[in-house]
């Protein structure tokens, strides 16, 4: 398996506003990697980073430790200039549909702004948003028409197809889901492996949702205050988990039956006393 | 709040040096004009020469700068080149006519505008389309054209109120005021048009957000909304658009002065420019920029009172 | 543009400006006489004479001749004063408003602009204008460029901060395209719209200069007219009526024509929004529906409708009908659209002004909510039915401390003394699980977090002890982790005070964790109520059965493995 992107102890602080105050970290020292056509998932909860550690993939965030490899090669530094040519390798899907369009343009203008920034001509781009709004399973007259008039799965349709557009090897998926309706979830999910499948791009999967991380990825990394406590297969992270963090959040979940549901939050409960009981005995509290 | 309030009072220092120098500077091209103004053409330039070392116009303009700067702090500012008079003292007497109306002018605006922007925001419909329009009016007409035609309506067609002339509030409280009434007027119709333009956006912005329903639900009545949540959300940025009218009416006044024949800063800037006299431009300019600054900063300080997230920027 | 040509009050006001403005520049051809020109014969000479239509001024020059040429003054003004102020006003706001480097800077230079007061400034320098109106305009363009920067600068940040921009920066657009593409489409119109108004201000500011006497004598205006006209008063009471109606149509015209051109490039303004609807009631047919049973609210057929247009209306929820007994949970379940939120805002009286209620009865705890006043909703919001919302920092005040809103709210239910409610609501803020009360009492919304302003309001809400508990969506926004908290809380609250609980959510784990019923709605309608097992297990309705369907299970994993790419770069 190659590994297309890598991380390796990645480091990212902010700075603070005042005289003379020290920046905070946000993401301590982290290593993970996806492999070309692989899904990894990042699961976490507001404020764990895990956003942040796509976006500083993405070149959106400085990176203030550690390296980012790209095929093997330093992509954490980049001048702007060298930045801009990554564009047809690495792309992203937003969580918003309502604000990563930009709402006076109209589709085609959007699909084709990453076309002409490679240099074709607006006629080759034409063409090429015809064939992209097909792979996304839109229709071709969609391409004259403002975001507006479109609903928030089509909508995310089209920043997909959008990220497409360069043919790019990995894509940056911010929470793509989170913001749609539960019917049009499972379809746009679809429409992402089945992407996947097709082309062999892969997926850098950031959500705080378990249940679509599972349905998506082949390896899961859990973020929590910076860290990544746990990473491996789905299937052995998401239903064995051995780190607390990634217990306590996969009971916190709730389960769509009752009876299960009702059995997991005793589950719950049960852990929590327990973690109760070893901090009070450790002193912690 | 002491630590924002110090902040503030900084910047104001700072921003008065700056002002002042760049005002310095921009007059010193025409020193040697004023020299020659006082002499008249037919003058040698010996004289010239010998008026402007006199008076301290032929050193070099950053030395002049300071040297004026380091009697300002003293509060000598220096005497007028045609009057004698000190500048200290002849400015903010006239400083205080000019106040004298805007002062008044600015609450009573904001008043009406306080009770029209809320009551159109708050009830929408007829009522606020005839807000809306009384706005408007306020709008089309410009300051000037306003006290003329007040003028030519109550003192000289009516006779109800003197056209020109100005007493002092010391001397005769009531020919004060009725001195004072239409140059208030004036600046009353622009300015009510402006602020109550912007506390109805603002009303209506605030009336809007969430927390309104929310405390809706608690039973608070909707006039406690309104006015102890709604207003105080907007009074915010209300504020700041005080300031800026508060200055946008003293330059008004400063024009209008001259249709009521009022002895305030307006005219004697008036003068004082087309004279040359540059000791008092200098002492005008000083009281003028102390204006803005101190009005800067009072309405941040409100804002920041008022508004508790204001004070972390 | 097009808009632009259909609206009446731009094509008027629009049309009136091009007229003056051709005749100000046609002045030469127009008027007989160059308006410097003075002859005695023509000295106060009366309308309507041979040669001078409007007549003559104290100094033997012809009015209307003097009229055009103060246009043209009054165009040049306009131009000088207002280019100056946007070039320097937008490649300001741009550059500080998108690179944050830059930021400190423009905001020092723009400040220390605002900073020279005004028009005193346009007086005292005059000794370096010498009066040259054109210099002087110029300075003023300098002195108004910071409301143009503030306005780019502001609309700069927000676009800046919009996802688009993100996605246009991955995609690998130059800053200078980005703004160029994306920011100046947006900051195109208020700028234009600025512009017309600060035409307005120029014209109106050189002609108070010069009414002051400020400028040269040679510069027909019309300040100086006024000016001249006004001393001449008493002799030809009419000399300063044409300049004044000239100075008012014009700067009328232009704030009319802004006016115009801010309704069609900005669209319409937001309208006012009375908090208490009035006649919101359309034919409800509910005269003496009591309804038996105990239940602590009974929704019957509730129908609510927005206006689309003159004559249409779109109903948002379609005869709606449901009950909630007390101590037991409904789940209100539905996709965005289906009306739960608007049914829940029905039964609180909170809908929006625009909302009509056309049909239907709701009973709350014996009383009619439908036609109720707010007097009547006032007396059972608190006591008898409370609310969650769902987004908890929008649904604080921000400039009150959570603490007193919290007593705010209880004090409005009850007679208590503010001592009293204090200690009431620091024990509230103990019992829904707040570490350190007294601290949480005493900050802001700003300083807390989302998990911990979500249980303030749930405080707030049982602070009256109502028998009815609506929540919308109180966990949406919430960590998983802190939605398993406050879902526990709020069971504990209901087992203790046996409250009934209306829970609106779209989320069918939070259903199954904590509902008895459930009933799920679709477009305005409710398609299937019943028992929670029930619904789960055997659904009834074919979008029951489908929503159940596209839940995403437990047990699927992605199985296949990844693929390598395929014959190279993929297309």
């Amino acid at each position: 398996m190659n590994t297309l992107l890598e991380a390796r102890d990645l480091r990212i602080s902010y700075a603070v506003r005042g005289f003379r105050r020290k920046p905070i970290e946000v993401i301590h020292g982290v290593n993970f990697s996806v492999s070309a056509g692989e899904t990894l998932g990042v699961v976490g909860e507001s404020g764990s980073g895990k956003t942040t550690l796509g976006r500083a993939v993405l070149g959106l965030a400085k990176v203030t430790g550690g390296s980012i490899l790209l095929d093997g090669n330093e992509i954490s530094d980049l001048k702007p200039k060298q930045r801009r040519t990554l564009a047809s390798d690495i792309q992203v899907v937003f969580q918003d549909p309502y604000s990563s369009l930009n709402p006076a343009l109209i589709i085609e203008d959007t699909l084709s702004e990453p076309l002409i920034v490679q240099g074709k001509t607006a006629r080759d781009a034409r063409a090429k948003v015809r064939s992209l709004l097909d792979a996304v399973g839109l229709p071709s007259d969609a391409s004259n028409r403002l975001p507006r008039e479109f609903s928030g799965g089509q909508r995310q349709r089209i920043a997909i197809a959008r990220a497409l557009a360069p043919a790019p090897r990995l894509i940056v998926c911010d929470e793509p889901v989170s913001a749609l309706d539960l019917s049009t979830q499972a379809r746009v999910l679809d429409l992402l492996i089945d992407i996947q499948r097709r082309t062999g791009v892969a997926y850098l999967f950031v959500s705080h949702d378990l249940a679509v991380v599972r349905h998506i990825s082949h390896r899961v990394c859990v973020v929590y205050q910076g860290d990544i406590v746990e990473q491996g297969p789905t299937a052995q992270v998401t239903s064995d988990p051995e780190h607390p963090y990634t217990q306590k959040l996969l009971l916190a979940a709730p389960v769509s039956d009752p009876i299960q549901q009702e059995k997991r939050r005793a589950e719950r409960l049960r852990l929590r006393d327990q973690h109760l009981e070893q901090n009070i005995q450790a002193g912690v509290t | 709040m002491l630590i924002y309030t110090l902040r503030r009072l900084a910047f104001g220092v700072i921003l008065f040096v700056l002002v002042s120098l760049i005002t310095f500077w921009l007059l010193s091209f025409s020193f040697d004009d004023a020299v020659t103004a006082r002499l008249g053409p037919a003058a040698s330039p010996e004289t010239t020469a010998a008026l402007m070392r006199e008076l301290g116009l032929d050193r070099p303009v950053m030395l002049q700068y300071f040297d004026w700067l380091a009697h300002v702090v003293q509060g000598d500012l220096g005497k007028s080149f045609f009057t004698g008079e000190p500048v200290a003292s002849a400015v903010p007497a006239r400083m205080g006519v000019t106040l004298s109306i805007v002062v008044p002018a600015l609450l009573i605006s904001v008043a009406i505008s306080v009770i029209l922007g809320v009551t159109a925001a708050a009830r929408g419909g007829v009522v606020d389309k005839v807000v809306q329009g009384m706005m408007l009016f306020g709008y089309l007409v410009p300051n000037l054209l306003v006290a003329i035609f007040f003028v030519v309506l109550f003192a000289i067609q009516l006779h109800l109120l003197p056209a020109t002339g100005f007493t002092p509030f010391s001397k005769d409280p009531a020919a004060w005021a009725r001195s004072v009434t239409i140059p208030i007027i004036a600046l009353v119709v622009a300015g009510a048009a402006n602020i109550s333009n912007q506390i109805r956006g603002a009303m209506i912005d605030e009336l809007r957000r969430d927390y309104v329903r929310t405390l809706r639900t608690r039973g608070i009545s909707p006039m406690s909304i309104v006015i102890r949540h709604a207003l105080r959300n907007a009074a915010g940025p209300a504020l700041t658009v005080f300031g800026f009218e508060f200055i946008t009416m003293f330059g008004g006044a400063l024009i209008i002065e001259q249709v009521f024949a009022l002895p305030g800063y307006g005219i004697y800037s008036f003068n004082s420019a087309l004279e040359n006299d540059f000791p008092v431009i200098l002492g005008l300019t000083v009281f003028g920029v102390f204006l803005t600054v101190g009005v800067n900063l009072v309405t941040d300080l409100a804002n920041g009172w008022l508004n508790p997230k204001a004070r972390i920027h | 543009m097009q808009r632009l040509l259909r609206d009446p009050q731009a094509l008027i006001t629009g049309g009136l400006l091009l007229l003056i403005t051709f005749a100000g520049l046609l002045a030469p051809v127009l008027s007989q006489h160059d308006p410097n020109q003075a002859s005695l014969e023509a000295v106060n000479v009366a309308m309507g004479s041979p040669g001078h239509p409007i007549g003559g001024d104290a100094n033997g020059r012809d009015i209307f001749a003097r009229l055009l040429a103060s246009i043209n003054t009054a165009a040049i003004s306009a131009i000088i004063c207002s280019s100056i102020a946007l070039v320097l006003g937008t490649v300001g706001g741009l550059i500080g408003g998108y690179f944050d480097k830059f930021r400190n800077a423009s905001e020092w230079a723009f400040t220390l602009i605002m900073t020279f007061p005004g028009l005193l400034v346009l007086i005292l320098l005059t000794p370096i204008t010498r009066g040259d109106f054109r210099f002087t305009m110029a300075m003023f363009g300098v002195l108004l460029s910071p409301s143009i920067y503030r306005i780019v600068r502001n609309l700069t940040v927000a676009v800046s901060r919009e996802l688009y921009v993100d996605a246009a920066k991955v995609s690998g657009l130059t800053n200078f395209r980005i703004l160029a593409r994306h920011v100046l489409s947006v900051v195109r119109g208020p700028i234009i719209v600025a512009a017309a108004f600060m035409f307005g201000s120029a014209i109106s500011v050189q002609s108070g200069l010069a009414f002051l006497g400020l400028g040269s004598k040679e510069t027909p205006s019309f300040g100086a007219m006024i000016a001249e006209g006004f001393r001449n008063f008493y002799i030809s009471p009419l000399q300063y009526l044409w300049p004044a109606l000239a100075l008012g149509v014009i700067n009328g015209a232009l704030v009319l024509f802004g006016n115009a051109l801010r309704d069609v490039l900005e669209g319409a303004r937001p309208k006012p929004a009375p908090i208490v609807s009035k006649a919101a009631v359309d034919a409800a047919r509910f005269d003496g529906l009591k309804p038996s049973g105990a239940a602590l609210v009974d929704v019957r057929d509730l129908g609510v409708a927005y206006r689309m247009s003159q004559d249409e209306q779109k109903e948002v929820v379609r005869g709606v009908s449901f009950s909630v007994e007390p101590g037991e949970t409904l789940g209100l379940v539905g996709e965005s659209g289906s009306g739960k939120t608007q049914t829940a805002f029905a039964i609180l009286g909170v809908l929006p002004a625009e909302a009509i209620v056309t049909r239907g009865s709701i009973v709350l705890d014996g009383n009619q909510v439908i036609g109720a006043k707010e007097r009547e909703m006032r007396v059972l919001r608190g006591a008898s039915v409370a609310y969650i919302p769902q987004e908890p920092m929008s649904n604080l005040d921000p400039v009150y401390t959570v603490g007193s809103q919290l007593v705010e709210g209880m004090r409005a239910s009850t007679s208590e003394s503010r001592g009293a409610a204090k200690a009431r609501a620091l024990d509230l803020l103990r019992r829904v699980g707040i570490a350190d009360p007294e601290r949480t009492f005493r900050s802001y919304p700003h300083q807390i977090s989302g998990g911990m302003a979500q249980r303030v309001l749930i405080a707030g809400a049982i602070a009256s002890k109502p028998r009815l508990l609506i929540a919308d969506e109180p966990t949406t926004a919430l960590d998983v982790t802190v939605q398993a908290e406050i879902l526990d809380l709020l069971r504990d609250l209901q087992a203790e005070f046996g409250m009934g609980l209306l829970l609106v959510t779209h989320n069918f784990g939070v259903v199954a964790d904590i509902c008895d019923r459930v009933a799920v709605m679709r477009q305005g309608e409710l398609v299937e109520i019943g028992n929670v097992e029930e619904i789960f297990s055997s659904p009834q309705h074919e979008y029951t059965k489908s929503l159940l369907d596209s839940i995403l299970d437990e047990e699927t994993v992605r199985k296949d493995p990844p693929v390598a790419t395929v014959a190279g770069r993929a297309s």
